[in-house]
């Protein structure tokens, strides 16, 4: 029993990971009031980018890199539309996911012919599992043993990083001069502008990081969880992640949670798959694999109270009516 | 919050400068002072604070402000007044860097410059308390006073200073203040002095204040002047603008007028009197009393009796709330606003539901706590100018005969079949722009191009015209320049004559004392008091802050 539990949480860590990255880049660009549909979009381009790079550099840092160039600059894309052309940043957002669900497809298929996928990266050129410190001797110890060596040991950097992200964004959010002012131009951008502050610039910053952000979250995927760049390989978790932000109320520590629980449906939907529950008989998969959206909706609809965004976020700060 | 906002003139104002009344010759001993204007200007030491030569601004065609001169002098309050669009706002947001000027030059104490952005304004030591509030509601007051004066690139290195510093000012200038409190649940007169704060906090020395005491009660009025004339006594300049002339005559040390985008006169405050300066915001000679007929009082027509409003967060905002309105008869509701004025117009015009509580409406009795709508209480012969004409009043994108049949648009005479009757609602919006003297006279601008006294008077004609037994009107004069607030108030005053029955929700006291037969005052949901229009400001601004002075005796 314990053997199963510790099995479907340590995979909901690793499900997690891609969510809580894109979820927290999320946080940064809505809380400087930038509404980012996009964050599917930056997630499969980096995924591309990395796995290409990986393969081609043969090396998964390489990789991560290339993720973060392209998310970076898909995001730069972004805060150009709504930012200095105060274009929609609903409408710009949409346009960045299919730009990617569609170029990264393209250019798979040109440089790699293997219909639009990117060669399969070899355990050498991925982020592989970490053993920590004597998770093997520990091993043995009952119950913290196995959660030790089996749960908290043996993910890969990037899983690490994601986590190690959470405390660090609460940290700039809440306790720097830049978390002030990003979550002030998010709030009310006049108060900002007449303080003497760029909005602009805070808000391309904030962009900026999101896109960083999701390059981890797309370089997770093909470089670290998979071994290679699939087609639709984000499957959504932008999506998904935008609506944990919402449960979380825009708020880091909460972030994490949320991510957590979809990562912990995930989860249990692959475990699930194929068995018997009792009373019921055999449950379709497909029942599972709609579990997350499911909660999503009902969620969204109501179940999670009053979530207020942030006051400015989607609105283009337009300071002189001309 | 929502007192504030509808207070939304802001960076707008100069957009109502496009179409203004121009109907009255503007007289010889005006076009004298024009000619002075420059040279009209008092200096009230050696080196003016603020020097302004020619400075000119203009928004596509509309020319906001006109080769503005202006001297203000060291450690003084100087008044700016004007009508809403006469560019007050332009002016001074040109002088804290939001605006450019297309050309004209500024001088700071003496030195030539240029105020390219807000950071360079608040390094030449210019600090502005905004109309509406630049603050940031979630935060802290002390998280709101250091945002762009942090002091460090993480804030526990400037939090304690600042604090140490927040109390300081707060002691120096007897302005109280919890810097912990979260500013979006403050009471408005503390986040003003949130605002004051954060400029002082910069180091200004310069302090404008742009129509501060909109949404102040009349005392809490009281204590910004005398914190804005302790500021002046320890050197530090103070431009207050105001369409107030109360205001001006009560605090200022000199007064400069302004007029469509032109800076009329200047004055030292105590060589002028209110009706000099209000002959000089209009540009003729205006009625600040109103004429009010004696008529005989009828049965009543409105009867309200134990309203309860909740509002959608589940506040009571009107609390067993009854009163009557006879025929012939204008009740006034006076009250800061936000205090469940709103919210009882929304209940009694079918808008909101109430929690309970019955009307009586030309002797039918409703029950409010049911779901109502506004045409049903237009049918019943209520009808509705709402505080807010650009939220509730107009659709501003529409063109003014569009406008004018809004909620109207169902009738007969307005349809042919299933279509609108366009030439007949052409006609009618004629005539009315007629009646009404509605400028510019055309049916087809949108109503968002109006000004702010024109757009009034487009709802004021659809709704007295349908010639309802009950009128409740909200903040008829809210942004309203003077010469359409005396037109207002006179067909007010003729809706009374023939025997309707009014109920005039203001924030101004003068326009609840000068109409009103009766008046009751209402606080925090609570109607605390009624008196007769005889009764004093400050009685009636005591009532406003919720103390009932004759039931405590």
């Amino acid at each position: 029993m314990l053997d199963t539990i510790i099995l479907v949480l340590d995979s909901t860590f690793r499900l997690s990971t891609p969510l809580l990255f894109a979820c927290l880049a999320g946080l940064f660009s809505e809380r400087s009031g930038i509404v980012d549909i996009g964050l599917e979009g930056k997630i499969l381009g980096a995924a591309f980018a990395a796995a290409a790079a990986a393969y081609v550099f043969q090396s998964p840092w390489i990789g991560l890199l290339a993720g973060i160039m392209v998310s970076v600059m898909l995001a730069l894309v972004h805060g150009y539309a709504s930012i200095s052309q105060r274009g929609n940043q609903v409408v710009s957002g949409v346009a960045i996911n299919f730009l990617a669900a569609g170029l990264t497809v393209l250019l798979g298929q040109a440089w790699f012919s293997q219909g639009g996928r990117t060669p399969a990266l070899s355990p050498a050129t991925r982020f592989e599992s970490l053993t920590l410190p004597f998770a093997d001797t520990l091993a043995n110890v009952p119950v913290l043993g196995p959660i030790y060596a089996n749960l908290i040991s043996g993910h890969n950097i990037l899983v690490y990083a994601s986590f190690a992200a959470v405390p660090l964004t609460w940290w700039i959010i809440f306790r720097t001069r830049f978390g002030l002012r990003l979550r002030a131009v998010g709030e009310n951008p006049s108060a900002a502008d007449t303080a003497g502050l760029s909005v602009t610039l805070l808000r391309y910053r904030a962009t900026i990081i999101c896109g960083i952000l999701c390059g981890f979250s797309g370089a997770y995927l093909s470089v670290a969880q998979g071994a290679g760049f699939i087609k639709d390989m984000s499957a959504g978790k932008g999506f998904i992640a935008l609506a944990a932000l919402i449960f979380a109320k825009w708020k880091p520590v909460n972030a994490m949670f949320t991510c957590l629980l979809f990562g912990f449906l995930d989860a249990l939907a692959i475990r699930l798959q194929g068995q018997e529950i009792p009373g019921i008989g055999e449950v379709p998969v497909q029942v599972f694999q709609a579990l997350p959206y499911v909660l999503t909706v009902v969620l969204l609809a109501g179940f999670i109270g009053r979530a207020i965004p942030p006051k400015a976020s989607g609105i283009p700060y337009v300071k002189e009516r001309t | 919050m929502g007192s504030v906002l509808c207070f939304s003139w802001g960076w707008g104002n100069a957009f109502e400068t496009v179409y203004f009344e121009s109907k009255n010759e503007i007289d010889a001993q005006v076009i004298d002072l024009i000619d002075q204007k420059g040279r009209a200007t008092v200096a009230e030491s050696n080196v003016p604070a603020i020097e302004l030569i020619g400075v000119s601004k203009s928004f596509g065609p509309v020319q906001a402000n006109k080769d503005i001169d202006l001297v203000v002098g060291k450690g003084s309050i100087h008044g700016i007044i004007g009508e809403n669009g006469a560019g007050k706002s332009t002016l001074m947001s040109i002088l804290y860097g939001f605006y450019h000027a297309d050309s004209g030059t500024i001088k700071i104490d003496d030195k030539t410059t240029t105020i390219p952005d807000s950071k360079s304004a608040i390094a030449q030591g210019i600090g502005m308390v905004h109309q509406h509030f630049m603050l940031v509601d979630p935060f802290t007051v002390l998280e709101n006073v250091i945002l762009g004066a942090e002091g460090g690139a993480l804030l526990k290195d400037g939090v304690a200073n600042a604090r140490r510093e927040l109390k300081r000012l707060a002691d120096e200038y007897d302005m109280t203040i919890d810097p912990d409190a979260v500013v979006g649940e403050l009471p408005v007169g503390l986040q003003q002095r949130v605002e004051i704060l954060k400029a002082l906090y910069r180091g200004a020395d310069i302090l404008i204040l742009d129509e501060p005491t909109g949404v102040l009660t009349p005392s809490e009025a009281d204590h910004l002047f005398r914190i804005l004339r302790v500021l002046r006594d320890q050197g530090k300049t103070v431009l207050l603008i105001t369409h107030k002339l109360r205001e001006i005559m009560d605090v200022t040390d000199t007064v400069s007028v302004m007029r469509r985008g032109e800076m009329v006169a200047s004055r030292k405050t105590a060589q002028t009197s209110m009706e000099e300066l209000a002959e000089l915001m209009v540009g003729r000679s205006v009625l600040l009393e109103v004429d009010k007929p004696e008529v005989e009082v009828g049965k009543p027509l409105l009867k309200v009796e134990g309203l309860n409003v909740r509002d959608d967060r589940g506040v009571m905002r009107v609390k067993d709330v009854s009163f009557e309105v006879r025929a012939g008869e204008v009740l006034g509701i006076a009250g800061v606003s936000g205090n469940g004025q709103s919210e009882l117009l929304a209940a009694l015009s079918g808008i909101t539901r109430a929690e309970s509580g019955k009307m009586e409406l030309s002797g039918e009795s409703l029950d409010l706590s049911a779901a109502h709508n506004a045409a049903e209480m237009r049918t019943k012969g209520m009808s509705h100018v709402p505080e807010d004409r650009h939220r509730m009043g107009l659709v501003n994108k529409f063109a003014e005969y569009e406008n004018s049949i809004l909620g109207y648009h169902r009738e007969p005479k307005y349809s042919k079949g299933m279509f609108l009757n366009k030439d007949a609602i052409r006609k009618e919006a004629k005539e009315r722009i007629e009646k009404y003297d509605i400028r510019p006279p055309t049916t087809e601008m949108t109503a968002a191009k109006f000004s702010g006294g024109n757009q009034q008077k487009i709802v004021l004609a659809r709704e007295i015209e349908c010639n309802p037994d009950v009128l409740l009107i909200g903040q008829p004069t809210r942004g309203v320049d003077i010469g359409a607030i005396e037109y207002i108030h006179n067909r007010i005053m003729d809706m009374r004559a023939q025997g309707k029955a009014v109920l005039l929700v203001s924030v101004e006291l003068e326009e609840i004392r000068s109409l009103s037969d009766r008046i009751i005052v209402m606080f925090d949901g609570n109607v605390v008091g009624e008196r007769g229009p005889e009764a004093t400001e400050q009685d009636l601004g005591l009532l406003m802050a919720g103390v009932n002075q004759e039931a405590a005796e």
